[in-house]
């Protein structure tokens, strides 16, 4: 279960972004916004040649000391990150890649709208919404 | 009973004006029965509550119940209005004054809350004119409860306007009878005299709300009081096949406006998510104007064009589509238009829209529901063809027949409307049924073989597209035009291989004396010509030496092949030109008549590849024309450099200084 998830544009602009709303929603827009240094490093260290055998899932970006985050680029670049609560331990490696897989195809099914334009804000998808609020943590 | 009571306590707290200085009110006959069903319900509840009912109904004055605060602000919050607007209300009403909802004060709430509803400011003056009943979003328990209709609801929310502004629409007509018909609300205003038409428009028009939009959705809606004639339950069915051609030269708002009388004619009351047969059609037109084959489906911009025309905002848009295409493929098959297209119509008569799909328009349910979108729209080709009003109304019973029988088996509407109008319907294709059930098959196995010969002959080309492609298709050129040709015109074929004889047999000679009486326009053309000529009398002699009639060429290039068969008749009209050949023409016709029907079936091949090649030549010639052109300014320009440079070393000596 994440505590915010986002999706930022090639262009590293957030297309969208959801936190839980415990926490002070600035932090996590912060992380993420510097986990995308991160993220531009591990796709550069694969190299030109290794695009097309680069993997999607990229995993942990960085740990801190309450959260963890992870990251997944899809091949026209746009980037998934997921802020999960480290002291939830019981998340494994694969939860997180099915979880990203989920947005992926909701990612996806927003892009086979034609009223969706391809770099706006993804606001009016409620299959999005719903798929993101099932992966988030259920608070109040 | 309570409400009688409570009616008649109303009346006479109305009639002589509460103690509050508050002034008597007047309450229609719909109003007094909705308001104290809902006071009833309010109270009742309250009764049935911890004691709240009866302890203030002991302290009011006796014959007067009062509703508890509990399901009064239910009540008041189910109306949507803002809460400051709610605090109004209450005080004006006097609620908050006495302390209690008595009957007047909530007769009184419940008309400025239809006034507020309506845009008319909070105040005691709004509810002296008459205004339309208020307008409460409930739970189904609720809605059923108030208006007592068993009738299945599929989004309730939307059912609940529908049914009340049902009865407002009665009491405008003041047919107090109507009140009690909330089954068949739609069927009863149509068989009401014509005059009722205009009446309801007097609704929209005096009240811009969009309540009484879904109001004069059902009701015919302003602009089209020239078809209100046509819109009678009978003759619906006639004319509206007859007035869907027009309509499809309309713009798209008039075709939604008239989507809603259509959907009135035969829609049932509690079903706004159901497609009707004449939608239905009107769908399928619109598909196929977007997309020729209904089986295949309109992608995704056509499908974004189409929909902005509606001129629903682009998110309202956007959440249709994502409820209609259910295999988010981003492209829409015919159920699936069907669908979004119908979504939009509703949300257009100011139905919100669902969370999800309702059942009655899942892409499954509408493929199975009705015949097979080809057949349909087989149909009606045959008559869009041919518009003849008699076959209007054959086909659309046809259609309404088999989707009534659909309906029949489905289980979601056992209750009910009992209209008599929809049982007349039934009778009626039921009388059609027999006369029908014979053509049907008739009909549709027709329109299907009709529609499958022109196919099948467009296959069998003799177009001459086709025949150049398949000449030219294969990269290396079969030895003989094995094709075969529907049709053989041998003169044709004497023509072209007449000179072929003489030709190969006087082998290289002739071909280049045959060059210079060609009329060419430009040298360019001729020096191209020229060109292309010698490399074809080469090919030709030694196809001659392989074989006279076959089309071997070990080194001939594709293009040089179909340029070969031309050649002879080119070499034909050159030689023509010349007058030493003209003789030879008819001279060796006779040489061709042995030949086989295998020159017949590529003389056709030869003239469309000869056209292709003059065409080709004309192409080229063109090209050169251009290219010489081109070759010009070159030069031109290369002697304007040459001029700039040389003017440059004479400047240069100077600033070397």
């Amino acid at each position: 279960m994440a505590v915010c998830i986002a999706v930022i544009a090639k262009e590293n602009y957030p297309l969208y972004i959801r936190s839980s709303p415990t926490e002070n929603e600035l932090k996590f827009h912060y992380m993420v916004h510097t986990s995308l240094d991160v993220v531009d490093e591990k796709i550069s260290a694969m190299g030109k040649a290794l695009v097309d055998q680069r993997e999607l899932y990229l995993g942990l970006l960085y740990p801190t000391e309450d959260y963890k985050v992870y990251g997944y680029v899809t091949n026209s670049k746009v980037k998934f990150v997921m802020v999960v609560d480290s002291s939830n331990t019981a998340l494994r490696d694969n939860e997180i890649r099915s979880m990203f897989r989920k947005l992926h195809n909701s990612y996806t099914d927003v892009m086979c709208n034609p009223f969706y334009n391809p770099g706006d804000r993804i606001q009016s998808s409620r299959a999005f919404d719903n798929m993101v609020t099932s992966m988030m943590i259920q608070v109040c | 009973m309570e409400a009688a009571a409570a009616a008649a306590a109303a009346a006479a707290a109305a009639g002589g004006g509460c103690g509050s200085g508050q002034p008597p009110l007047l309450l229609s006959e719909g109003e007094q029965q909705c308001y104290s069903e809902l006071f009833a319900r309010c109270a009742g509840a309250a009764g049935g509550g911890p004691g709240s009912g009866p302890p203030e109904a002991a302290r009011v004055a006796p014959g007067t119940a009062t509703a508890a605060a509990g399901p009064v602000a239910d009540l008041f919050r189910a109306s949507q209005l803002p809460s400051e607007t709610l605090h109004q209300i209450t005080e004006l009403c006097g609620a908050k004054r006495v302390g209690y909802f008595g009957a007047t004060q909530f007769y009184i709430a419940l008309k400025l809350i239809a006034a507020a509803q309506s845009g008319l400011p909070v105040r005691i003056e709004s509810i002296k004119c008459e205004l339309p009943l208020p307008r409460f979003m409930m739970s189904k328990n609720d809605g059923e409860i108030r208006f007592g209709n068993p009738a299945e609801l599929h989004g309730t929310k939307v059912q609940i306007p529908y049914l009340t502004t049902e009865k407002n629409s009665f009491k405008r007509m003041d047919d107090e009878d109507k009140q009690q018909e909330t089954q068949s609300p739609t069927m009863s205003p149509l068989a009401s005299p014509p005059s009722s038409p205009p009446h309801y428009q007097r609704v929209p028009l005096s009240h811009g709300y969009s309540k009484l939009r879904s109001s004069a959705e059902q009701m015919h809606p302003a602009p089209y009081e020239a078809r209100q004639p046509l819109v009678q339950p009978e003759g619906s069915s006639s004319g509206g096949p007859g007035t869907k051609p027009l309509r499809h030269q309309a713009s798209l708002i008039r075709s939604f406006s008239v989507e809603r009388e259509l959907q009135d004619n035969s829609s049932y009351p509690d079903e706004p998510w159901r497609i009707t047969e004449e939608q239905r059609e009107y769908y399928v037109n619109q598909f196929r104007s977007l997309q020729p084959d209904p089986s295949s489906f309109i992608s995704g911009s056509v499908a974004k064009n189409f929909f902005t025309k509606s001129k629903l905002s682009i998110p309202e848009l956007s959440y249709i589509w994502e409820l209609s295409d259910a295999d988010c493929d981003g492209a829409l098959t015919l159920p699936e238009f069907c669908a979004a297209f119908h979504l939009i119509v509703a949300r257009k008569n100011g139905y919100p829209l669902p969370e999800g799909l309702p059942p009655t328009l899942q892409p499954e349910y509408l493929q199975a529901a009705f015949p097979k979108p080809k057949w349909d729209c087989q149909l009606f080709d045959s008559y869009s063809e041919s518009l003849p009003a008699n076959q209007q109304p054959r086909d659309l019973n046809r259609m309404e027949k088999t989707s009534v029988k659909d309906m029949a088996d489905l289980p979601v509407l056992t209750q009910d409307v009992t209209s008599d109008d929809k049982q007349a319907l039934k009778s009626t294709i039921n009388e059609a049924l027999s006369k029908d059930v014979s053509e049907d098959p008739a009909t549709s196995k027709d329109s299907n073989s009709l529609k499958a010969r022109p196919r099948s002959r467009s296959y069998s080309s003799t177009s001459i597209e086709e025949a150049m492609k398949r000449g030219e298709d294969p990269p290396t050129p079969p030895p003989r035009p094995q094709k075969t040709h529907s049709r053989a015109s041998s003169l044709d074929l004497n023509k072209v291989f007449q000179p072929s004889v003489p030709a190969t047999k006087s082998g290289l000679l002739p071909p280049p004396p045959a060059l210079p009486p060609r009329p060419c326009p430009s040298q360019s053309e001729q020096v191209s010509e020229a060109e292309l000529l010698p490399q074809l009398s080469r090919a030709p002699s030694q196809a001659a030496e392989s074989s006279p009639a076959k089309k071997d060429v070990p080194y001939s290039q594709p293009p040089s092949k179909p340029i070969r068969r031309k050649f002879r008749p080119e070499n034909q009209a050159t030689e023509n030109q010349e007058p030493s050949t003209a003789a030879s023409g008819p001279a060796s016709a006779a040489t061709m008549k042995p030949h086989p029907t295998v020159q017949k079936q590529s003389s056709k091949q030869k003239k469309a590849i000869q056209t292709a090649i003059r065409k080709n030549k004309e192409a080229n010639a063109v090209l050169a024309r251009l290219n010489s052109e081109l070759q010009q300014q070159l030069k031109e320009v290369h002697q304007e450099r040459i001029a700039l440079e040389n003017q440059l070393e004479q400047l240069r000596p100077v600033t070397v200084l």
